[in-house]
């Protein structure tokens, strides 16, 4: 990737994570210690690799997209916003009573959305049937999931590792959003789900890794994804929850509350530095 | 394809069949299962079509997930299970991997109620009704017989949206014939009376019907409806019935809380109270056995329906 092009993406993530603290901050509620850590990689997906038409959401051989971390939907509505879905304006009527941008994203409300995502470990066997459906096609099109690290905790993700691996579903790939954090702590401490490499080469997948903060690292992790053929990709995405914020940056206290009105200004001071 | 009236067929029989049927004419049509493919019978399908049945082993929440990919590109898939896992252990993803999307995702859940017999208490499913018609959005059908089965996964596969189909282990006589309409939210009358009026649907329509020639001998006019959809009701024919008859009583393989006689007497105390008796099992888990010897020990045979009858009647004003 030119220099250019990488400092054009970190110029968009920089406006993503601004996006997000304007979301949380204005609905007073939400998740930005792990829509920070996901932010480049959706911003890398949606500005470098999926085939998606802000024109035409529901563009039939699109690429899909499915956030199977659904509380991170302010990290998915900034891009998509940024990405020219809908205007960036509207994401601070987030989580509002009127607003059509939800607390966890809901496809049939929300422009580009491709699955409504919430509880966690479904949207994943969504990704799979998806990725099912494409073969049945014959198409190109490929299905990425962006999921928790301590999401991976429920079984349904091994459920639809065993699938994706059985019918040799290499049009999908997983991108585990690896911050090690999770509501009560550290997710090894928790309960501790980790190492997901071997769990993940045990059931058939092809793995990887990336840093999930460093562009170039990320698009040769997507590329590698794309050249496996005969089984399923997950990319291992080293990442920091809370980036870009100070005060958020390693922080499981900002899994799920909000900046009020001193901590935004530090915030964006932060990101806009 | 027709069904001979009199003979003995599982309504999940009827649904294996069906499912070719349809597959044979429609490429978007695809079937998953979950390791029970001979048990639900839709080993057939994937005897007719292998490309497009996907055994997903015994994991039915990601059957359920899987399921919403293919239905939102475009596939129209029918999951099955057992009515137990599809919508007791998977309640949480259908409501919200299906429900929530409204995913056009039909789910073909068999071996409901007692009648699965022998098996006993945790795989004989009493709470799928209630369950799934809490699911806003969806549509819960129990057809009586193996000619209604078919009708029933027919009108699910060309409506859009999710749709729980409630299907039996048990062989039970085919009774409609190849003349019989079928239409999802519609009530059939099947006899009309003025005393009482009996609401059933799938295995105890049988039961009804042998209930209403009892009470005919004993001077009692009762009607009979076969109310194959739970949900939406055909509440216009409820209301009606209560009118007439002056008095209800609901029959189902379900438990009294929350299936059909619940739904009828939601209806009816909005509309037009009048006494309403549940026959379906008490609040209670059932148990092994042979099945026809459990639909009398759990009280859900034709005597209990005339002895509730009989209840119903005596609670008019």
């Amino acid at each position: 990737m030119e220099q250019r092009r990488v400092d054009e993406l970190k110029e968009i993530a920089r406006n993503v994570r601004i996006g997000i603290i304007d979301a949380v901050h204005s609905a007073s509620s939400g998740h930005p210690g792990g829509s920070l850590s996901s932010a480049d990689i959706m911003t890398y997906l949606y500005f470098e690799e999926l085939n998606v038409n802000p024109e035409d959401p529901q563009m039939a051989d699109r690429d899909r997209f499915v956030l199977s971390k659904g509380h991170c939907s302010p990290a998915l509505y900034s891009v998509l916003a940024h990405r020219g879905f809908f205007p960036v304006e509207d994401l601070k009527t987030f989580r509002k009573t009127t607003s059509y941008l939800q607390g966890h994203p809901d496809k049939n409300k929300v422009p580009g959305v491709d699955m409504s995502t919430g509880s966690l470990g479904q949207g994943v066997s969504a990704a799979c049937g998806m990725a099912l459906a494409a073969k049945l096609d014959k198409s190109d099109r490929r299905v990425w999931a962006l999921v928790g690290d301590g999401e991976a905790e429920e079984g349904q993700v091994w459920e639809s590792a065993m699938f994706a691996a059985h019918y040799n579903l290499d049009n999908l790939c997983y991108i585990i959003d690896w911050n090690g954090l999770q509501i009560d702590g550290a997710i090894d401490d928790v309960i501790g789900p980790a190492p997901f490499d071997t769990k993940f080469a045990s059931f058939g997948w092809n793995v990887l890794s990336c840093d999930a903060h460093d562009f170039e690292s990320i698009e040769a992790a997507v590329n590698a994804a794309k050249d496996c053929k005969g089984k399923p990709t997950v990319i291992i995405a080293k990442s920091v929850k809370g980036k870009g914020v100070s005060f958020m940056e390693n922080q499981a206290s900002w899994h799920g509350s909000a900046p009020n009105a001193e901590q935004y200004a530090v915030a964006i001071n932060d990101l806009k530095a | 394809m027709a069904y001979n009236i009199g003979d003995k067929i599982a309504t999940r029989d009827a649904y294996g069949a069906t499912l070719v049927e349809i597959g044979n004419e429609n490429e978007n049509l695809v079937v998953l299962d979950a390791d029970l493919a001979a048990a639900t019978k839709t080993g057939m399908f994937k005897k007719a079509h292998p490309d497009r049945f996907f055994d997903c082993g015994i994991a039915e929440n990601n059957m359920i997930g899987a399921a919403v990919g293919l239905a939102l590109s475009g596939k129209v898939p029918f999951a099955a299970t057992f009515a137990m896992f599809a919508a007791g252990r998977s309640y949480e993803q259908v409501r919200n991997s299906i429900g929530y999307p409204h995913a056009n995702v039909k789910i073909g859940a068999t071996h409901g109620g007692i009648t699965v017999g022998e098996d006993g208490a945790t795989h004989q499913c009493c709470e799928d009704f209630a369950l799934m018609r809490t699911v806003p959005g969806m549509t819960v059908i129990c057809p009586a017989d193996a000619q209604e089965a078919r009708l029933a996964v027919k009108a699910a596969y060309e409506m859009d949206g999710p749709v729980y189909l409630r299907f039996g282990r048990m062989a039970v006589p085919v009774f409609f014939d190849e003349n019989y309409k079928f239409e999802i939210g519609k009530g059939v009358k099947l006899v009309d009376g003025t005393d009482v009026s009996i609401i059933a649907n799938g295995v105890e329509v049988e039961q009804a019907l042998i209930a209403a020639e009892k009470l005919k001998a004993e001077g009692i006019s009762a009607s009979v409806i076969n109310m194959a959809t739970i949900k939406p009701l055909d509440t216009e024919l409820v209301i009606e019935e209560a009118k007439k008859c002056g008095c209800i009583v609901t029959v189902e393989e379900h438990s009294v809380i929350g299936g059909l006689g619940g739904a009828v007497a939601e209806a009816l105390c909005e509309a037009y109270p009048v006494p309403v008796v549940k026959v379906g099992t008490e609040d209670c888990f059932g148990r092994s056995g042979p099945a026809k010897e459990l639909l009398s020990k759990f009280g859900l045979d034709a005597d209990a329906i005339v002895a509730k009858a009989k209840a119903a009647i005596a609670l008019k004003k």
